[in-house]
């Protein structure tokens, strides 16, 4: 007996700022996880320097070749690799960590790292060999070398292995007892996460494995439109992953940094439910104006289905800034309608990145999600670059810096290392997300003045006979998106610089507490309930969301008015 | 604050049940979009008359 707890004492250490418990072998997996996110973020992100200042016609950076192949490094590496690394780390921190119990199957784990890191970095070399630049999607019959789809395979598997653990590490918390009643709201919007992420995964595989055999002779052909079909499966529910893992991120940062409890945990949990329902069928937007499919099929998957995950969002979007609003309020900023959020600690990086993820999310990317859904109005803009600045406001703005503010809290606990470049630190998330916004603001812009999204020149240099003349605008949304993407990169190079610095040279902390508290003490009932319990009431919140809907409606009949003009009824 | 209550005695309700399940959620999460969606979808599309 003696032996075992003397033994468990040496897996295990309990972190001296915020009581968490980490198994040694998972502390090491989500470090390793979310090192190999950060240097692909930085690979990425150096490829979108170069797509950025391209794309600005003034500057035209790259010719044709280099700008497809820098184009498909770019979304691999932003896309799959940096959010799937980290989302990996993420898991095995809601597990593990959050449950306080042992990892299941750490060498599975380190096994499905090792394919992750060989598939990406297989991938980069592949692609930088120049003959592979088909770009993030690969349609086929577009081909690239056998190897490009080995290596997708290759990581794609690591990252199914890496779910299974998480399921796996649920079983062991269940068995072990080191929770009790139903999963905490946190790892359970994780395993909505690692839910789609199964789904995902496996639709990959049903496509890169044939597209894999056809690559090297042993499939005849592959059809076009299913391939579209199959691998928008993949290529889209691998966003949705995103989704689920950032809004419990959000959930996370709220408990972490006000002890905030969810409004309601049955509300919150029904609409990671609808996620687990609904959220891949957004796939299907890609395929709106796609002949094979019927108006049934595509209606049914992107609007009436799709809307109850969009619903699901926007509770999300209630719940969390309402939870963080109450907490405030029941911590004494009761004064009128907005001082909780005025009094919010704006200058923690961990704050301000999530709250500017949120409202990016929401305002640009949920807003436009929905337009691009709508079967008619999706004409509008459809392969435009409209859709970049879509997945932009919701891939990066919302779950990119969702998960740079949840680092800056993690180094300390994680790596006991304090952050260093604090005053930087402290500007970051606003550097990244405004850049970010105006990039993903003038992405689409252009897109609705038709600039097509796949294009390395919208002059058509050198196509021998296309004239067509897009409006002056549309130059000048090209050069501000170019300025908003230096912005964002220098945002995000500085977050690079910042974490991997701390890593090497923050002081070390050890066993030594912060300064600082690390983590907030829950709000205790006493505290909801005093002043006549006027917590409960969030009228701050209740604004934000009215004003969203007001924007959501305008915009959204704003884009129908847009397509009358389009098609004139006489 | 929170509605969330796992001392409640009683029977379990069927949608806790539900939620507490994480391996009838991943079957759901994943069987439903392969028939809405991938089903579905290649139904359409492999049925599409040839000319």
């Amino acid at each position: 007996m003696a032996n075992t707890t003397q033994m468990l004492n040496t897996v295990f250490r309990t972190c001296p700022d915020t009581g968490l418990k980490f198994h040694g072998p998972a502390e090491n997996l989500i470090k390793a996880n979310a090192v190999a996110a950060v240097v692909f973020l930085l690979i990425g992100g150096t490829f979108g320097l170069l797509v950025g200042l391209t794309r600005w016609q003034a500057v035209h950076l790259l010719g044709a070749e280099d700008f497809y192949l820098v184009l498909t490094a770019h979304g691999l590496n932003v896309l799959i690799f940096w959010l799937i690394f980290f989302e990996i780390a993420v898991l095995y921190f809601c597990s593990a960590v959050l449950l306080g119990c042992r990892i299941a199957t750490p060498k599975w784990a380190w096994a499905g790292f090792a394919l992750m890191v060989i598939g990406a970095v297989m991938n980069n070399v592949v692609v930088l060999q120049g003959n592979s630049s088909v770009m993030m999607t690969s349609y086929a019959p577009m081909e690239a070398p056998p190897l490009f789809y080995l290596s997708l395979i290759l990581f794609a598997v690591g990252a199914l292995i890496g779910c299974f653990v998480f399921f796996g590490t649920l079983v062991v918390a269940k068995n072990d007892k080191s929770y009790e009643g139903s999963l905490p709201l946190v790892t359970f919007g994780a395993m909505t996460a690692a839910i789609i992420a199964v789904f995902t995964i496996v639709s990959g595989a049903i496509i890169l494995i044939p597209t894999f055999l056809w690559s090297v002779g042993l499939v005849g052909e592959i059809d076009a439109l299913a391939y579209r079909l199959i691998w928008w499966a993949f290529g889209h529910s691998s966003q949705q992953i995103n989704v689920a893992a950032h809004v419990s991120v959000w959930y996370a940062i709220a408990a972490i940094l006000f002890g905030a409890r969810p409004l309601s945990e049955k509300v919150s949990r029904t609409a990671f439910l609808m996620y687990i329902l609904f959220l891949q069928l957004a796939s299907a937007h890609h395929l709106l104006v796609d002949p094979g499919v019927s108006s049934n099929f595509k209606m049914f998957n992107t609007s009436y289905a799709m809307y109850l995950a969009v619903m699901a969002s926007m509770v999300h979007g209630l719940t969390v800034p309402g939870s963080i609003e109450a907490a405030q309020r029941a911590r004494g900023h009761r004064a009128g309608m907005f001082t909780w959020l005025r009094k919010a600690p704006w200058g923690n990086p961990t704050f301000s990145g999530m709250f500017i993820s949120l409202v990016g999310f929401g305002f640009l990317g949920g807003i436009t999600g929905v337009v691009m859904g709508a079967e008619q109005i999706n004409l509008l803009i459809h392969n435009t670059l409209y859709v970049p600045g879509h997945f932009h406001a919701t891939v990066v703005l919302g779950t990119t810096l969702a998960f740079m503010a949840l680092t800056y809290w993690l180094v300390p606990v994680l790596f006991r290392r304090e952050i260093i470049f604090k005053g930087l630190a402290r500007w970051q998330p606003y550097l990244f997300g405004l850049g970010m916004t105006g990039v993903s603001l003038f992405l689409m812009g252009a897109g609705t003045l038709g600039v097509p999204r796949r294009h390395w020149d919208i002059g058509f240099a050198g196509t021998g006979g296309i004239t067509h003349e897009f409006p002056a605008a549309a130059y000048t949304m090209l050069a501000l998106n170019g300025l908003s993407v230096i912005v964002a990169v220098i945002g995000g190079a500085a977050f690079c610089v910042i974490i991997v610095g701390s890593l090497l040279f923050g002081r070390k902390l050890g066993d030594q507490k912060m300064e600082q508290a690390w983590i907030a003490k829950p709000v205790t009932d006493e505290e909801y309930n005093a002043n006549g319990g006027s917590a409960y009431a969030i009228p701050g919140t209740l604004a934000l969301a009215m004003i969203f809907f007001v924007s959501f409606a305008l915009y959204y009949f704003i884009n129908w008015k847009y397509l009358a003009e389009t098609w004139g009824i006489s | 604050m929170s509605d969330h209550d796992s001392d409640q005695s009683g029977p379990v309700p069927m949608m806790q049940k539900l939620l507490d399940n994480p391996f009838l959620l991943l079957f759901i999460g994943v069987a439903s979009p392969a028939l809405i969606y991938l089903v579905w979808g290649l139904a359409e599309i492999f049925t599409v008359p040839a000319r």
